[in-house]
């Protein structure tokens, strides 16, 4: 994916109202594009060929259904260790060996490890969180969710 | 279990994206051997149910200049956790927004809150915003940026689960 923003003429008006207004939502509908493109004052072929070029330049991450991975059966679990400083190259490669370590951070605080285990069956977390403490010697916080919160992000083009 | 093996298909076939074609749903419906109304009608009906967010475009947002980001977590008052949750998480530039358990003595903190910003100096703002919002619902706060990616993969469904 793309990490660097765009060129500052990269995108014109039209661009940036088909980034904000989409986010919003698509049509399930049998010409969604020709539906869409309405409510955007241009013609289906050019929203179409817009979304093509958006994509190719990497201003798009996602274009589609947005999944629930949880209402799919898998689990997700957050979790944190504070690993010692002259451990840290050795630890990262112990807990990115794990298939179901989804993603990895380093941040800067003394829990200065958090990753993401997702199991196809929900107690595959714990399993999957006590074999890393065994591998390791460190303790392996657990944050599963408890709520999730409605989220209204959205980002201004 | 909310979906069937049909609804499964249709989520591995669209996971990735919509194809940018006039009538994609048909074109989905072509690669399963399904009509274009059942994909449709089985995509509403998951909507409905919540294992389908949205059907919309996520813009990349380190492409349109918003590169800061940092997780904010917060001590929130357990009985008021619900309700400054959901007016956190209403926030544009909050991307993700839970309630998780405190990890007592190692970490205090329950609500977490992922911000965006144009730069840090934003991002700080921003946290400030939400510090006014929980007032002294809030005993204390943090935020964790990020120094490195050491792992990224797609959180992708296999094919039969």
């Amino acid at each position: 994916m793309r990490r660097a923003p765009l060129p500052p003429d990269a995108l014109d008006a039209i661009d940036r109202l088909i980034l904000n207004q989409l986010q919003e939502g698509f049509p399930l509908s049998h010409r969604p594009f020709a539906d869409a493109a309405q409510g955007l004052g241009i013609t289906e072929a050019d929203l179409i060929a817009r979304l093509q070029k958006l994509r190719e330049e990497g201003a798009i991450t996602r274009f589609g259904p947005f999944f629930d991975a949880e209402a799919m059966g898998g689990a997700f679990c957050l979790c944190a260790m504070a690993v010692p400083d002259d451990r840290f190259e050795e630890v990262v490669t112990l807990v990115n060996a794990y298939p179901e370590v989804a993603h990895n951070y380093e941040r800067d605080h003394r829990l200065n490890m958090w990753f993401v285990l997702a199991t196809d069956k929900p107690d595959g977390i714990e399993r999957v969180a006590r074999a890393i403490e065994a591998d390791t010697g460190l303790k392996v916080l657990l944050f599963p969710k408890l709520k999730e919160f409605f989220i209204g992000f959205r980002v201004s083009a | 279990m909310k979906i069937d093996a049909i609804d499964r298909r249709i989520i591995n076939a669209t996971q990735s994206g919509l194809p940018l074609t006039t009538t994609p749903y048909a074109e989905v419906a072509g690669w399963l051997g399904l009509d274009e109304s059942e994909v449709i009608a089985r995509l509403d009906k998951m909507m409905a149910r919540g294992v389908v967010r949205r059907v919309a475009l996520a813009p990349n947002h380190y492409a349109l200049g918003v590169t800061a980001n940092g997780m904010s977590v917060w001590d929130v008052d357990d009985n008021r956790a619900d309700d400054l949750g959901a007016q956190i998480g209403a926030l544009d530039f909050v991307s993700h927004c839970y309630l998780r358990p405190r990890a007592l003595p190692d970490w205090p903190y329950n609500l977490f809150a992922m911000i965006h910003g144009h730069d840090r100096d934003e991002v700080e703002r921003q946290r400030q915003m939400i510090a006014a919002l929980l007032g002294d619902a809030c005993q204390a706060n943090d935020i964790l940026y990020s120094t490195r990616i050491l792992k990224k993969t797609g959180l992708r469904l296999r094919e039969r689960g």
